[in-house]
């Protein structure tokens, strides 16, 4: 092989060969998580609500006349009473204020999405660096990062956020950046620093210490790439409970969002409808459920993924 | 010593179900142990050793199967035996010693307790007899006995072993299987562990089966001795004619490869290629892609017995004297 | 901080020198706790290893040989003592305490190989990546000229064709496979000192040969200098030239390998020879006459470490400080009042 040709030839063949592995591992990790079942369900779930999601802004510009359907601003003039019950026109009904449900709850599907997975973002990245940073230098920058973790540990993150939404007006992008500083500078932080602990004490991480690797090198390229599994894992469960505390911050009406389900069941409430549920059904299930349902779901997927990543929590 | 057996394993074969096809582990073998008598397994990992050890314990995992074969222990085939009624035989007449000790005992409980439980779940003797009992086995293997009322954490590697052996020989089993039992061990207590099994043996005219990969071990512990290739027994018999006059040229060349601090500084010879994939054995002989002495036959045909007495192989070429064309 | 001692070279013809090497280890005592015990790991250890040489480092688990070649390596930092290494211009230069970018330039002529082939190469890394990984961090030659070299290494242990290799991934090869692979990553600098640790002890016999032959033969090609760590006297008798008995962090014994296991002048390397087993059903040994098992040496007192178990030992030893190695004549050295 020529010297000019090695130069081109050499990363291709490295790609295809990371590119291979990556497909491989993926193909098994696959095989696991439909046999645990419960993934498969979790995961049908979130297709199912981001179908929704996608689905609004094409029905907001064809189908649905925004006047009446938008999820904000709209009102059911074609209903002489609102609250107004399920109709054709209307299929989960409207809102006391004269808002299609559906429509609001398909709204609502995208921002809980969007949420989640900021959240989720933030989480992870952060608790990899503080679980990769913590566990290869030990010492006082361990001890700093741990004890800082047990602060945010033991900070109560709703009433955290309740505090801050009376100082600043929170949003979802700076809901999403709380609970991802929250999440990864205490637990994820200190699960990842746990397992970042079993890889630095490998020999390959010593070989690369010999060959002359510098610290940025060590932890970027051997011990992030073996913590990954479990950071997407974790991303799962910071889903659920980013989702979980927009909810009941959006329900005490501490959050300056336009929309949400939490919103739906505060709007609900403030309209004095809270309390008859046999009667308004529709004014509280669909977003109470849709709640319920994304957030099971993130968590079923977390806990398949649970099983791929720790073999030993793999059922025979 | 009487001659009768107290172990015949008759064409045992077990394997192992997994989703890349089936792995022969133990694949068609036959020995038998006579009462007092030690026999030796040895060979490479992944060639069937420990499986042997497992499946005649019937300690097996979901995806094993039990594929042929009798496991007669003092006439009884453990083969037949449902869970409970070999639950009733383990520690009681067939009993083991692994290679980490440390998971072998419950961090939890004191050694003694570990013991008395045991022997209390085989009615061998209760209460005060049972701690009589613990009493002699550490004497036994040589414990301290104020260890009796310590926690597994405070023995060392050594000690925990013997702790080990203590709870093998508890009830008085007919036959004890010894897999890798000094393999973790320093050589000083190995050597103190091992001259203790043996005069414990002795004493009590058990049987034992040692599984290990060191050739040493084998040749100090060991009356016969069993040599494995990719599930099989390819050579089998008393210690001394093996190691004097192997048959089979893979016994031959793990003889010559083993480094020895005594005697004369041989060369060591290396043989070529790697263990077989149990997944996908060579045809005929499974030795044949890295024996020297390999022929055409051996690539195609499974090799027959060559009998020297009570000594055996399973090769095409004998690579003993008589062998020689 | 420089440390760098520029001794001429003509003062030693030694490629490395351990001058009263020590690591002592803190036992946590709890936090309130002023007078905290330590751990002597490794305690006051001198040796030259001579360019070329095979130096064998033996002693059962705990008695600081493992320290003893992370320090040679610089992997763990001596808390006491020098390690004077040659460098490129012939002068010994100490790097007991080396940091930034000498230490890096001295990475370059001194490796090391691990004990086990599963664990000592990342699971996620490509072979090639792998063995290139010396030469990536030091920021050698440009990708084609890396190919090359790890191509040429890969042959050099035995990895042949070397393409049909270099994509592929740790779980992919066999044991032996990857051990040379390990071999390889520690020669691609070509470095002038390589401390092997136990890298045949998680092998099979018939793998194991291959491998032994392999590191002898780049020893002779080459010129490298190995300290070969191991607990089993039998490879160190097949490995090395000279051998170094140690015991809780003390060298006991020192001289040629093959004058030293046939006539052991220290009670410990004695019980030590003795109780290694012989493949050979007919030998018999002696019964060892030691008791007991190695204790961790949490500050140990001033007399010969192997007191406890020795059995030769009087009252002279009992109340006399640990003995000096020395020559005990034909240039054995051995630390034993007694020998």
């Amino acid at each position: 092989m020529s010297a000019v040709n090695a130069q081109h030839a050499v990363p291709t063949a490295l790609w295809r060969a990371r590119l291979r592995l990556a497909l491989q591992s993926l193909r098994e990790n696959w095989q696991l998580f439909v046999r645990t079942r419960i993934g498969i369900i979790g995961l049908a779930i979130i297709g199912l609500y981001a179908l929704l999601a996608l689905a609004h802004p094409i029905l907001m510009n064809t189908v649905w006349e925004p006047r009446t359907y938008d999820p904000v601003v709209g009102y059911a003039f074609d209903e002489t009473q609102q609250p107004a019950p399920p109709s054709l026109k209307h299929l989960l009904g409207t809102d006391p204020l004269g808002r299609d449900i559906l429509s609001q709850l398909m709204f609502s599907a995208r921002s809980e999405f969007l949420l989640g997975l900021l959240a989720a973002t933030v989480t992870v990245v952060i608790g990899t660096a503080v679980g990769a940073i913590a566990a290869y230098f030990g010492g006082w920058v361990d001890t700093l990062l741990m004890r800082l973790a047990d602060i945010m540990i033991m900070m109560p993150a709703i009433s955290v956020l309740i505090v801050l939404s009376a100082l600043i007006g929170v949003e979802h992008f700076e809901l999403a950046l709380i609970i991802g500083i929250l999440s990864g500078f205490g637990a994820t932080g200190v699960v990842l620093k746990s397992q970042a602990l079993s890889v630095v004490v490998k020999p390959y991480i010593d070989a690369a210490r010999s060959a002359g690797g510098g610290h940025f090198h060590i932890i970027l390229v051997h011990i992030v790439p073996n913590l990954l599994p479990l950071s997407f894992l974790y991303m799962m469960f910071t889903v659920t409970s980013a989702i979980f505390s927009e909810a009941v911050l959006s329900f005490l009406g501490l959050l300056d969002v336009r929309m949400s389900w939490g919103l739906m069941i505060h709007t609900t409430e403030s309209a004095g409808y809270l309390l008859q549920v046999t009667e308004f059904w529709w004014l509280i299930f669909p977003a109470s459920l849709s709640i319920t349902l994304l957030c099971s779901a993130f968590y079923l997927v977390g806990r398949s993924l649970d099983e791929v990543v720790n073999p030993r929590l793999r059922s025979r | 010593m009487t001659t009768d057996p107290v172990l015949v394993v008759e064409d045992l074969k077990m394997h192992y179900v997994t989703r890349a096809g089936t792995v022969r582990a133990v694949d068609g073998v036959s020995f038998a142990v006579a009462r007092g008598q030690s026999l030796g397994l040895v060979g490479e990992s992944g060639c069937g050793k420990s499986s042997i050890a497992m499946t005649l314990l019937k300690l097996l995992p979901d995806n094993a199967r039990l594929v042929s074969g009798s496991i007669i222990l003092n006439g009884v085939d453990l083969t037949t035996l449902s869970e409970d009624q070999m639950r009733a035989h383990r520690w009681d007449r067939i009993s083991m010693v692994f290679q980490a000790a440390m998971n072998s005992l419950d961090p939890v409980y004191r050694v003694g307790d570990q013991i008395i439980e045991a022997l209390e779940a085989h009615s061998a003797s209760a209460g005060r007899d049972a701690m009589e009992r613990v009493r002699e086995l550490f004497d036994l293997v040589s414990l301290d006995p104020t260890y009796i009322r310590r926690y597994p954490h405070e023995y060392s590697g050594g000690m925990r072993q013997r702790a080990i052996i203590a709870m093998a020989l508890a009830c008085e089993p007919d036959i004890i299987i010894a897999d890798e039992p000094t393999t973790a061990l320093d050589v000083i207590v190995q050597d103190h562990i091992l001259r203790e099994m043996q005069a414990i043996q002795r004493s009590l005219n058990m049987s034992m089966i040692y599984i290990s990969h060191d050739m040493a071990v084998i040749a100090e512990v060991c009356d016969v001795v069993g040599v494995m290739y990719a599930g099989k027994l390819v050579e089998f018999g008393p210690t001394t004619e093996v190691y004097a006059r192997p048959i089979h040229p893979y016994t031959k060349a793990l003889m010559s490869a083993f480094p020895s601090v005594r005697g004369e500084k041989h060369d060591l010879t290396t043989l070529p290629g790697e263990p077989p994939d149990l997944l996908d054995l060579p045809a005929g002989c499974a030795f044949h892609p890295r024996c020297a002495y390999a022929t055409d036959e051996c690539r195609t045909s499974i090799p027959p017995t060559v009998q020297r007495g009570d000594h055996w192989a399973t090769c095409w070429n004998p690579v003993d004297d008589l062998g020689g064309e | 901080m420089n440390v760098s001692v520029g001794i001429p070279a003509s003062a030693s013809l030694a490629l490395v020198s351990a001058v009263n090497l020590a690591k002592r280890y803190p036992v946590s005592a709890g936090w309130f706790r002023r007078d905290r015990s330590f751990i002597h790991a490794v305690d006051g250890v001198s040796f030259d290893l001579m360019p070329g040489e095979t130096l064998g480092l033996v002693g059962e688990s705990g008695c600081g040989k493992t320290t003893t070649g992370r320090m040679l390596v610089r992997l763990t930092e001596p808390t006491d003592g020098q390690v004077l290494f040659k460098n490129q211009s012939g002068d010994l230069e100490d790097i007991a305490h080396l940091k930034g970018a000498p230490l890096k330039d001295f990475r370059r002529r001194a490796q090391m190989v691990f004990q086990d082939p599963y664990e000592s190469m990342n699971p996620r890394r490509t072979i090639f990546d792998t063995v290139a990984e010396p030469l990536h961090v030091q920021k050698i030659g440009d990708h084609s000229e890396r190919f090359e070299r790890v191509s040429e290494t890969l042959s050099m242990v035995g990895l042949t064709p070397p393409a049909s290799f270099l994509f592929r991934f740790p779980h992919e090869l066999s044991g032996g496979q990857r051990q040379r692979v390990a071999i390889a990553r520690a020669l691609v600098m070509e470095p002038s000192f390589v401390v092997a640790d136990e890298p045949t002890s998680m092998l099979d016999i018939s793998i194991r040969t291959g491998i032994m032959q392999l590191m002898n033969e780049l020893a002779d090609r080459l010129g490298i200098g190995y300290l070969y760590i191991t607990h089993d006297l039998a490879v160190a008798r097949y490995m090395c030239s000279r051998i170094a008995v140690m015991y809780l962090g003390k060298i006991v014994e020192m001289g040629d390998t093959e004058d030293v296991l046939q006539y052991p002048v220290h009670p410990y390397t004695k019980a030590l020879l003795s109780a290694v087993p012989v493949p050979d059903p007919e030998a018999t040994r002696d019964a060892l006459s030691i008791k007991g098992s190695v204790s961790a040496p949490v500050d140990p007192l001033p007399r010969c470490r192997f007191y406890d178990r020795c059995p030769i030992a009087d009252d002279y030893c009992r109340d006399n400080d640990h003995p000096p190695l020395e020559d005990k004549g034909a240039g054995r050295l051995a630390a034993c009042h007694k020998a």
